[in-house]
């Protein structure tokens, strides 16, 4: 018998009030709900955070390796769009 | 013992026994993420019975949780037969478990206003938990009898199976009736009506039936037990009386 798994699901975890979710890994679940518990129950038992996001692997777009070259790569050489010219302040966080 | 320490520790004992047997999944389960999910709700359950089982210490003060928990022999244990009853399939600790959520949901989101502050404290703690493992329980109910039509007909067999181990849930004898009427515990009779609304709406959900009657089995809380209780017990005690006083 051929061997069925559930979709792959991606967890993202907020960890506290104001920063951004982070992607923190993956699961498989049958079904966005048992998505949600299964983050829950894997990735926030340590009180790891306090929102999480799960979304379908599948549908998620990803640009590819591939195109790296055409995607990334002209950003390199435009070092004027690059903001390292400024002193950032001591107690600025999550920069 | 008086009324308040057989109280307590019945709640003990059910939280103690059902966390082993949900403890007995782990590495077993159907899926990893299933794995950790009965992993972490026995954790949750232990956590409870281990206040539950150290307040009763102190009202007996020559015991602690440990003695409670290794040295008891299975006639002395309080739990009620349901939560004794073995793994079997998934569906079966599925069944098991909805039953025993939606009691607890019932029972702590009543015990938070009880007059001993600390079962007030222990329920205050254990409601949020047991929220979530309703919501985990109810919500695998679904799944299986809206599965597949063998899903449904194994779940539907756990149901029958458990349903004679639900009336014990709603029995009173002198000492819940002590407990309540001193406003310290919560009189079980009390726990029927909300459970069996949750757990109407649960199995009608499910495209389930619930079961009707049944051959009703009584007899956990005065230490009259299955015989599935003590082969269990021996597997959880044998460390501690193998190596009495042993530390790791």
């Amino acid at each position: 018998m051929p061997q069925h798994y559930w979709p792959l699901y991606e967890v993202f975890v907020r960890s506290q009030q104001g920063l951004s979710h982070r992607h923190v890994g993956s699961l498989h679940a049958a079904d966005d709900q048992m998505a949600l518990e299964n983050a829950r129950d894997a990735y926030t038992r340590r009180s790891e955070g306090c929102s999480i996001w799960v979304v379908k692997a599948a549908e998620i777009v990803a640009s590819q390796p591939e195109d790296r070259g055409e995607f990334f790569e002209p950003a390199d050489s435009k070092i004027y769009r690059h903001p390292t010219f400024y002193q950032l302040p001591d107690g600025i966080e999550h920069m | 013992m008086d009324s308040l320490t057989i109280y307590v520790l019945r709640l003990g004992d059910n939280g103690l026994v059902l966390s082993q047997r949900l403890g007995a999944w782990c590495g077993h389960a159907p899926e990893l993420e299933i794995d950790l999910a009965l992993a972490n709700i026995g954790l949750d359950i232990l956590g409870q019975a281990r206040n539950f089982l150290t307040y009763a210490a102190q009202q007996l003060g020559d015991q602690d949780e440990d003695s409670l928990a290794f040295q008891r022999d299975e006639r002395q244990f309080s739990n009620l037969l349901l939560v004794e009853q073995p793994n079997g399939h998934f569906g079966d600790t599925l069944v098991r478990q909805y039953f025993i959520d939606a009691w607890h949901v019932a029972l702590y989101s009543r015990l938070i206003t009880s007059q001993d502050p600390q079962i007030a404290a222990i329920a205050a703690k254990a409601l949020k938990e047991v929220k979530y493992h309703l919501r985990f329980s109810r919500g695998w109910l679904e799944r299986l009898g809206q599965g597949t039509a063998l899903s449904a007909q194994k779940v539907q067999g756990s149901l029958d199976e458990l349903w004679r181990f639900t009336a014990e849930l709603f029995e009173a004898d002198e000492h819940d009736q002590a407990m309540a009427a001193a406003g310290i515990g919560v009189d079980p009779r009390q726990l029927e009506a909300p459970w069996r609304e949750e757990v109407t709406a649960g199995v009608n959900q499910a495209g389930l039936t619930l079961p009707q009657e049944a051959a009703y089995r009584r007899g956990g809380k005065q230490g009259l037990h299955t015989e599935y209780l003590g082969p269990m017990l021996a597997e959880m005690q044998i460390l501690p009386r193998s190596y009495p006083g042993q530390q790791w």
